[in-house]
This record gives structure tokens, sequence and C-alpha cells, in this order.
């Protein structure tokens, strides 16, 4: 009965009625824009920030995370944290600072078990599949191993000792009859955990896990690599001994 | 010379008896975040994570179906508890009424109340026009914006999320919003975030369209207009027509589903015009 009578009490006139819900639809419209433009900005992930073992790319991540901070809570060494608002990453979505916290790579990863939406993607098998972050060696001036000294500590540390960093055996020029021995990650098996980085002695570490979007390098599509090509192959794809002409020197 | 609004209820029923909801909601407010709290705080875990997303007992997963369908939108299936958790708190404020999550759950509604008391308190009377159609609108764009940036753009600054998540996880620069609706409220437009703008409100709206359980104003012929109901209601709206609308035909059931079930208006009024009732209603009106 009430919806079918007609709505006279309220004298409003119509023009009354566009005017504000004009201005209703102009300020959501203008609010959208803001919003929209804010929502780009924060889509990349700043340096610093890791997500929890297992977390989509960053783009589907963006879609699936819905903040409730589960993982969070279900940490047991309180490596992640729920971003704040203007901090550098998506607002209320679980991240770590290696640096401060690292990931302590539990096997039964509480985190995964604890989310809901699949933010942290349950096809993740084993922790150590993991890939959070890429740790790189940035800084090949201060790092104590690169002038020939026997730090080591971010090779000790690391959870996949001997596969996700190996120390390299270079010469050392200064001293010409010294070894270095230079820490070196190899990103098919560097979980991104971060305790390379939490554990570098220096006041600023030398090496440091960044967002493997950020760590690695792309290379281009039609790119072969010809000693692979030829193993795959089972000999070389061009003609063996392609024959130039010899250049000699002029006068030589 | 008028009396200060609801000074005849506590002369006829006590101080009271005319709190008497207005403090079950701020104990069911607080009791709430109190739950979430004392998990990271005492290490007592009744609930775990937040209005969001969260977990009772280690066992029934709870979540805000206005998330998850942001969620739906910006591209992505839930995994399964999310959409269970998203079922029940679907079905549980489909039955109880849907604004009932703004007037007994929300955290902004004591920011809200608070504006809306020193509004009076203040005698501010200044409020812009705007239209409480304007929620749906950005209820609208909460959900068509996910669509095309791939990402839940209202989550970014969602103060309810925001509001719950802070008190729990640490609340950052997110206070400057809560300030920020504060003052739209008290010095903008009166009752302006909850009634006029907040999407969660107006999805919560929808989804209790066809709640049995509404305030009826039973014995409307009492009234003696003293108009203290529409000073405390938020949306006062919604009390004009079951209220004095009776030889154009309206019943005394509150059937908007803008009513937030707050039943403020059970407590101020003297003469006992409303109570909580549980028919069903025949339709709601917008
Ligand atoms: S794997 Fe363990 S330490 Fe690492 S983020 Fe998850 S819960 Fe925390
Ligand atoms: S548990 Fe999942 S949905 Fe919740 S904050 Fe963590 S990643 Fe996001
Ligand atoms: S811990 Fe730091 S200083 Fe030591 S070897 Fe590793 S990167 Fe170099
Ligand atoms: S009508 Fe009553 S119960 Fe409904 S919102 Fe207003 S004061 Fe609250």
């Amino acid at each position: 009965m009430s919806s079918s009578k007609p709505y006279q009490a309220r004298k409003m006139s119509r023009r009354q009625l566009i005017t504000d819900a004009s201005r209703g639809i102009c300020g959501v419209g203008l609010l959208a824009t803001g919003l929209a433009g804010y929502a780009k900005q924060s889509q990349s992930l700043a340096a610093q920030c890791l997500r929890p073992p297992g977390a989509l790319i960053e783009e589907d991540f963006l879609a699936a995370c819905v903040r409730c901070g589960l993982c969070v809570e279900a940490c047991p060494y309180d490596t992640l944290k729920l971003g704040k608002l203007f901090e550098p990453v998506t607002t209320g979505t679980p991240y770590f600072d290696a640096n401060i916290i690292p990931c302590e790579m539990c096997e039964d990863i509480p985190c995964q078990e604890a989310c809901p939406t699949g933010a942290i993607s349950p096809e993740l098998e084993s922790i150590n599949d993991a890939q959070m972050g890429l740790a790189v060696l940035l800084d090949q001036e201060t790092c104590l191993n690169t002038q020939g000294l026997r730090c080591d500590i971010c090779h000790r540390v690391c959870p996949l000792i001997d596969e996700a960093i190996t120390l390299e055996v270079q010469r050392n020029t200064r001293t010409g009859h010294h070894a270095m021995f230079i820490p070196t990650v190899h990103s098919d098996k560097c979980t991104g955990c971060g305790k390379c980085e939490h554990a570098c002695p220096l006041p600023e570490a030398a090496i440091k896990v960044l967002p493997r979007e950020i760590a690695k390098g792309e290379l281009g599509k039609h790119y072969r690599w010809g000693w692979i090509e030829k193993d795959k192959a089972g000999g070389s794809l061009i003609d063996e001994v392609l024959d130039l002409p010899d250049r000699v020197p002029e006068g030589g | 010379m008028k009396h200060p609004i609801g000074h005849e209820a506590i002369e006829t029923k006590g101080w009271f008896a005319t709190h008497k909801y207005l403090l079950l909601r701020r104990f069911c407010q607080l009791g709430i975040l109190a739950l979430f709290v004392i998990g990271p705080l005492l290490d007592i875990w009744i609930i775990k994570g937040n209005l969001s997303s969260s977990l009772l007992l280690d066992t029934v997963p709870m979540t805000d179906p206005f998330v998850a369908l942001q969620a739906f939108a910006a591209g992505h299936l839930l995994e399964s508890s999310a959409i269970i958790g998203a079922m029940l708190i679907t079905g549980f404020y489909f039955l109880l009424g849907g604004r009932v999550f703004c007037s007994w759950v929300c955290p902004v509604n004591m920011i809200s109340d608070a504006a809306q008391w020193l509004r009076r308190k203040l005698k501010i009377r200044t409020s812009t026009k705007l239209s409480r159609k304007t929620r749906f609108w950005v209820l609208a764009m909460t959900l068509v914006l996910p669509i095309y940036l791939g990402t839940m753009a209202w989550e970014l600054i969602n103060p309810v999320s925001m509001f719950h998540r802070g008190v729990i996880f640490g609340m950052g620069a997110g206070w400057v919003i809560l300030v920020g609706i504060f003052l739209f409220d008290l010095l903008l437009v009166e009752q302006g975030w909850c009634g006029h703008i907040c999407p969660q409100g107006a999805f919560y709206n929808l989804v209790g369209r066809f709640s049995p359980i509404k305030v009826t104003a039973d014995k409307r012929e009492q009234c003696d207009k003293c108009m203290d109901c529409f000073a405390v209601c938020p949306e006062p709206q919604v009390l004009k027509m079951p209220l004095f609308g009776e030889n154009k035909g309206f019943g005394p059931l509150i059937t908007s589903a803008d009513c937030t079930n707050c039943a403020r208006c059970i407590d101020i009024c003297s003469k006992d015009v409303f109570k909580i009732t549980t028919i069903l209603p025949e339709k709601a009106e917008v």
C-alpha cells in the first residue's frame, strides 16, 4: 500500500530535485576520477615492500586481497604488516620489509593457510618455491667480500645455502695473489625471504631483496641462446665453419 | 520554551530507559571491536582478521559481501572460504535488516553519531543540500571502477574498513580520513557521511530490503508531535509517513530500507509510540 500511494507530503520542486541529484552525481564523478588516479598510482609495488610467499603477481594480488590481515595474524614472526594510508604500499595490503623482519620460511606456510581469498595462492606447495622477491648484490663497492674479506654472512644465513646464494671465486686484482668470494644469487632458487639483507652487517645492506618485477631483466621474446639451441638440436644450426676473408693490417 | 531533546522521555521513563538501545548499540560496537583487538593485544583469539574478512573461533569464516563484490568486479574469483563467509554475512543482514550493520557494528557510526550530537549541542543548523540517493551512485562507482582498473579502488580509502583495520593493525595516517568525516558531518552536511555518501551503507541497505525485522510506529495515535525522534534519527525521512501518513493510507511500519534499526526513536519517545516488530513488510520503499 505504501508504494502505490503518491508521495505528496514533501513539497520539493522538480528543479530542486534535479539540482540536488546532479550535485550528487558530479561529486561522485569527481571522486571517481581522483580515486582512479590514486588507484593507478598505487598499483606498482615499492622497492622495499615484499609480498607474502605465494602471493599472486601484484596486479592480480590487488584484485584479490581483501585486506583482512588474517595472514598478518597467522605469521608467527610478526614479519607481515598491513600497509597504512600514504605508505608506499597499497592501503591495507600485507607486506614485509626484509630489512626489518625477514620471512622465516615456515614449512607449513601459515600465512598462506590463513588467506581466505586466494590472494596468497594455495598453489604454492613448498615454501622453497616461493618467489617473494629476488636478492640482488646491489652494491659491489661496499660488500665486504668484494673487497677480498671473508664476511660470507649472507651466504651462511641463506635457508637455501649453496643453491640460492653461492660464493663465486674471482681473482683479487688488488693484491694480485688472493681470491675473492663473490656472493652470487641465483634467481631460479632465491625465494626472496630477505634473510641475507637482514643479516648483512653493513649499516646499509649491500645485498637487498627487491620485488621480482624490479629485480629481473627480461629477454626479448625472439632471443635465442646459440649454445642452448645447439644442444637442443644436437648440433650447430648453421654450417660449421663460415669462411670469412682474413684481414691483415696494412703493411703488416 | 522548547525543552532539549529527550527531556520529556527522561522525565517520564528515566535516563536509563531513554538511552537503553543507545547503550546497547555502543556495547555491541565496542564489544565487537574489543573481540578483534584482544587477539593481537592479549593473545586471546576469539576472532581473527577484521570486518573485511575474519575467522570466528578458528572455524566460521565471515567475509564482508561488499568487499567480496569489489574483488569480483576487479576480476578475482575468491576461494571458497571467503565465498562461504560472504554468504553467511549476507544471510545474517538479510534477516536482521541490512543497515543493522551501520548502527550496531560499523565503527564509523560512532563518529557520525558524535558529529550529530555536537551539531545539536552547538546548534549548527547549516547543511548543504545533497541527495540521499548520492550513496547509490557512489556504490555504483565503487563496483564499476574495479572493472576498469582491476584493483579495489574504494578499499584504498574506505573509511569503514580503514577505521576497523586501523584499530587492530595500526592506524597510521588513516585518522586523517576519519577526522575528515567528522568535520564533514559537523560543518557541511548533516548526517553527511552515513546518510548520503557511504556506499557500504547503501550496499547493506539493498541487502536488507526484505528483512522481516522492522521498527513500527505502533501507537502513533499517542504521538504529541514533539519531533524528538526526527531530531535523533539518522534517516529522519523514513519516519514521516509511518508517523503522520495515516490519512494518506500509510501503515505504521517503517518500511524504508534506509532505517538502520538503531531503535533510537524507541528510546527517545516519551509516549512509547515505537517498537520493534517482526512482521514481513509488503514492500520496502527506496
Ligand atoms: S612463511 Fe612464515 S615467516 Fe614467512 S611470511 Fe609466512 S608466516 Fe611469516
Ligand atoms: S589473508 Fe589474504 S586477503 Fe587477507 S590480507 Fe592476507 S593476503 Fe590479503
Ligand atoms: S653479508 Fe653483506 S657484506 Fe657480507 S658478503 Fe653478504 S652482501 Fe657482502
Ligand atoms: S527510524 Fe528509528 S530505528 Fe530507524 S534509523 Fe530512525 S531512529 Fe533508527
